[in-house]
């Protein structure tokens, strides 16, 4: 049998995700006696075969077909379907990305079988497979098994460690039937800015409500600007309207868990902290010494972020 | 035009959460609210019905403290409401829910044009109904939407993708999951919560959808419940801005190696 | 016999407190400092049925009942007390009018408070030499063929610059016993000869305004007579019977608010190495107010009940304000104490509460009003 990862490229470009996937998938493989194996659905795609042979994959099957050029979530899902009806896998893997969440159901329904989202950590013990993954943002952990032949889970960015390893590297054509879609997508409008996106960033920087207005953000980019890092927000700042929503880091935004996390101007709400609390490093800046980041952060500096930022700045570019 | 709204009831974000003796999760003196992205799908339920004439059904699954969340959505402008209550579906995973929703979605209450759910649930944060759903209903769907039209019978919905995002034009009948921004909820009304009280609201049973127990079994079990390790309170830095600066940066590079 | 809330109640109570929390408790301090009031907030607040709770369908009022009247009153207390008086005042004017107007009336006046056409409703009673001696009033009403021919003024008129009708009192027959002495008319805002004077400076609730209103031959329709002739005392006496358990509801809820924010900085503020809650100094604070406040909770429930259930409750309300502002006032002086030199700034709340629940034990009856109009009840007139 065989462990499975489903691999996530955009625009003809692997997501860092599917990297993470495969190194925890070949750690499990190893564990259990599975084989790896990894799916590659596109549009002129096979050429990426290669990079996946690094992480230890024994076969990589690859779906190349012009319908398959844009990702709609019914087609993606028959192409699996048909995969795993074939392969009878033990463990399918996602990313736990915009693409994962939405295809790893859509595919799980389809063969009928249980999944796990937004798993933590997954373990092979006993000769079972034990998932892990936060409820309630985070203020609690459950450990799952999942019954049936067929196991799915999608991992969350940034947890897993990437680890090159060698595999048998075969690669094999899979053409099974494709549906029509019933989606049909009419323009895409990616994010102009070239840093990294939130969830996949090392680094984070993020405002509140601590920076007094939209132009506060200034300073918080100033910081990523240097370090290289996403910029990120409280719910305080995104509901006063000086963010979109898509940068809010929190229960009802995104969960986040980079190497580093700047945190300034933020209180530290409970909301907040389970979008942010599996950080490896956090930083809290804040003038009031009596705020609740201060009880998480790694180091704190009560201080006024107008001119502990700047002084930050400067001192990081002294680095460079 | 029937629209379908998909709710779960929760606990309030603000809720602190506790784990029992027997390694569950405690729902002792919990708020329980509508889940928040639910809330986005029934206001644009509600406003597409205000739009284009037809009706506000809106179905969860749960126990019967959820015919209060159901109550709410009544409140707010839902024309009728149906609850799947059954002891069987007592800790159901998505599986077995979306299950017994595409049964009830697929018979009972067939016929509808759109379904609106919320993008994922905030206490276990899964996100699996609305795809789950969509696949057994054989829908199109849109994922995390942050923008809805209709017109014409026709679908375009605006959703987030990784890094930005992307309109789809859908064939009816859909599914949108709705994120947070697709509008601004409404606060029930008064007069609205008293109205409420005389619409329908309908309780079902498995066996009143054709469904034995067997049908929704979990495929998911939760083997135990633990609070993550609580973080501890590090270093504070004080002194002068440059001070503090520096000793932050040398301390990032050398002790937590991060920059 | 229970104490619970049902689940309209609860549901009332929980949408109330969403709104208020996320609409008008951001701005209750820049209302106060800016001495203004939110007129979006109430047209919002009218749209969602704030302003005519205890009103019947039929003139557009939400009909919830007193109880959840007085649950909502205490949650947008708790947000902002400038914005509870309005609300109070207007579902009071939204009463006295359904109470004691003809059909007409009601069909007129009621609707356009429910739904917020009007900003606001506002009472005119109080004259600068009668306070709490409405009585002793100067204002005159004289009947001139199909009107009646108005000159005085009144002062400490809560909303007077954005209520669109006035119940205003005056005396018809000075000659007649002291209790048929007066009557109620309906003013609407612009009625030439009625203007609305200067806005009083004031200690605290500065969002609300507080003006002087002069009348100089002022000529009201005779049809905007409310009840009968020499009625208006009786009028006066519902209006603030029923006024009361909203003052009470609000000023609980101001207590409240004061004493959560204290408790919760108690349990955050360190002096001696630890929380300035583990002190058994500032516990049995604690108690003590809380305690109160609950005593003025049920006190502030039972009077609402009653009235609810069309029963006598002159006494109950005069109980519940008596007791529950006082009892309010406590709480805000300790939540100040608690909070020391922090509290007496205006960059913590509890500065904003002390101000704003100070006026309680003073309007809609003085708390030596509700002395004696409880020991009358009691011990009859001696």
């Amino acid at each position: 049998m065989s462990i499975v990862v489903c691999v996530e490229q955009r625009d003809g470009k692997l997501r860092k995700i599917t990297f993470e996937a495969l190194s925890e998938g070949k750690r499990l493989a190893t564990a259990s006696g599975e084989t790896l194996k990894a799916l590659l659905i596109g549009s002129g795609i096979a050429g990426l075969a290669d990079e996946l042979k690094k992480y230890g994959v024994d076969e990589v099957a690859v779906v190349d077909n012009e319908a398959l050029a844009a990702y709609t979530s019914d087609v993606y899902a028959a192409v699996l379907a048909a995969y795993i009806a074939q392969e009878n896998p033990a463990l399918v893997l996602f990313g736990h990305s915009a693409v994962g969440k939405e295809l790893a159901p859509r595919t799980a329904a389809k063969v009928d079988c249980g999944l796990v989202s937004d798993c933590l950590a997954v373990t092979f013990a006993d000769g079972d497979y034990l998932f892990s993954h936060p409820v309630y943002a985070g203020k609690a952990i459950g450990s799952y098994k999942v019954v049936g032949p067929v196991r799915m889970a999608t991992l969350r960015p940034n947890v897993f460690a990437v680890a090159e390893s060698e595999g048998a590297g075969a690669v094999v054509d899979f053409a099974p039937e494709i549906p029509a879609a019933k989606v049909t997508i009419t323009g895409v409008d990616m994010a102009s800015s070239d840093r990294p996106e939130l969830t996949e960033a090392d680094i984070i920087c993020s405002g509140g409500r601590g920076l007094g207005g939209p132009e506060g953000f200034a300073l918080i980019e100033g910081l990523a600007d240097v370090l290289g890092a996403a910029v990120g927000s409280s719910r305080a700042a995104v509901d006063a309207g000086w963010r979109e929503h898509a940068a809010q880091v929190g229960q009802t935004g995104k969960v986040v868990s980079p190497n580093l996390y700047v945190a300034s101007g933020i209180s530290g709400a409970i909301q907040h902290l389970a979008g942010m609390g599996s950080s490896k490093v956090i930083v809290g800046i804040n003038k009031d010494g009596e705020a609740n980041i201060f009880n998480v952060a790694d180091y704190g500096i009560e201080g006024d972020l107008n001119k502990v930022i700047p002084a930050l700045i400067e001192k990081l570019k002294e680095l460079q | 035009m029937k629209i379908v709204a998909c709710i779960k009831q929760t606990f309030d974000t603000e809720a602190k959460i506790v784990v029992g003796g027997d390694g569950q999760i405690s729902d002792e003196g919990v708020n329980l609210i509508v889940n928040p992205y639910d809330e986005y799908a029934v206001e644009e339920a509600i406003r597409t019905k205000e739009k284009d004439g037809g009706e506000v059904v809106v179905v969860t699954v749960g126990g019967d403290k959820a015919q209060e969340a159901l109550r709410y959505c009544l409140a707010m402008g839902a024309d009728r409401a149906v609850l799947i209550n059954d002891p069987a579906l007592a800790g159901a995973d998505s599986r077995a829910v979306s299950v017994a929703l595409a049964k009830l979605l697929s018979e009972k209450e067939a016929g509808f044009d759109i379904i609106f759910t919320g993008k994922e649930s905030v206490d276990d944060g899964v996100g699996q109904v609305p795809s789950r759903l969509a696949e057994k209903l054989d829908l199109a769907q849109a994922n995390v939407v942050t923008a809805f039209e209709l017109s014409d019978g026709k679908a375009t919905a605006t959703r987030e993708i990784d890094g930005g995002s992307e309109t789809l034009e859908l064939v009816l009948p859909a599914l949108i999951s709705a994120q947070k921004g697709l509008n601004e909820v409404r606060y029930p009304s008064l007069p609205g919560i008293m109205k409420a009280k005389r619409k329908p609201l309908e309780v079902l049973a498995l066996g009143d959808l054709g469904l034995s127990v067997d049908d929704v079994a979990s495929k998911v079990e939760l083997v135990a419940a633990e609070l993550p390790p609580a973080r501890k309170a590090g270093q504070r830095l004080t002194g002068e801005v440059d001070e503090v600066v520096a000793k932050l940066v040398q301390l990032l590079q050398d002790e937590a190696k991060v920059i | 016999m229970d104490f619970f809330l049902n689940n309209d109640e609860l549901m009332i109570q929980e949408v109330v407190r969403d709104f208020a929390q996320s609409e008008l408790k951001p701005n209750a301090a820049i209302l106060d400092k800016e001495h203004r009031m939110d007129l979006g907030n109430l047209k919002k607040m009218a749209d969602l049925g704030f302003m005519g709770m205890n009103i019947s369908e039929t003139y557009g009022g939400a009909e919830v009942g007193v109880l959840p009247y007085s649950l909502g009153m205490i949650e947008v207390a708790r947000a902002c007390a400038a914005t509870a008086v309005t609300m109070s005042v207007t579902n009071m004017v939204a009463e006295v009018i359904c109470a004691f107007g003809n059909e007409e009336q009601k069909q007129k006046y009621v609707p356009r408070i429910c739904s917020g056409e009007y900003s606001a409703g506002a009472f005119g009673l109080t004259e600068s030499m009668a306070g709490s001696d409405p009585g002793g009033m100067k204002t005159t009403a004289v009947r001139e063929g199909d009107h009646y021919r108005l000159n005085g003024s009144k002062i400490f008129i809560t909303s007077a610059e954005y209520a669109g009708v006035f119940v205003v009192w005056a005396v018809t027959d000075k000659e007649a016993p002291r209790s048929q002495r007066i009557s109620a008319f309906l003013v609407e805002k612009g009625t030439p000869g009625f203007t609305v004077s200067k806005a009083e400076e004031k200690m605290g609730q500065c969002g609300s305004c507080t003006n002087e209103i002069v009348f100089e031959d002022c000529l009201i329709p005779s049809e905007n007579l409310l009840g009968e002739e020499g009625f208006g005392l009786k009028i006066a006496f519902m209006a603030l019977d029923g006024g009361r358990i909203g003052i009470a509801s609000l000023a609980l809820g101001v207590g409240l608010e004061a004493i959560d924010y204290a408790a919760e900085y108690a349990k955050e503020r360190e002096q001696f190495g630890r929380p300035i809650a583990t002190f058994q100094g500032l516990q049995w604070r604690f108690a003590d107010t809380y305690t109160e406040l609950e005593a003025a909770r049920l006190l502030v429930m039972q009077a609402a009940f009653l009235k609810q259930q069309k029963k006598p409750f002159t006494t109950e309300a005069s109980m519940a304000k008596l007791y529950a502002s006082e009892a309010a006032n406590r709480a805000c002086y300790q939540a100040v104490q608690v909070l020391g030199g922090n509290g007496y700034t205006a960059e913590y709340p509890v500065e904003r509460l002390y101000r704003d629940v100070r006026v309680t034990t003073i309007y809609e009856g003085t708390s030596e009003i509700q002395r004696l109009v409880i020991a009358q009840q009691i011990l009859g007139r001696l």
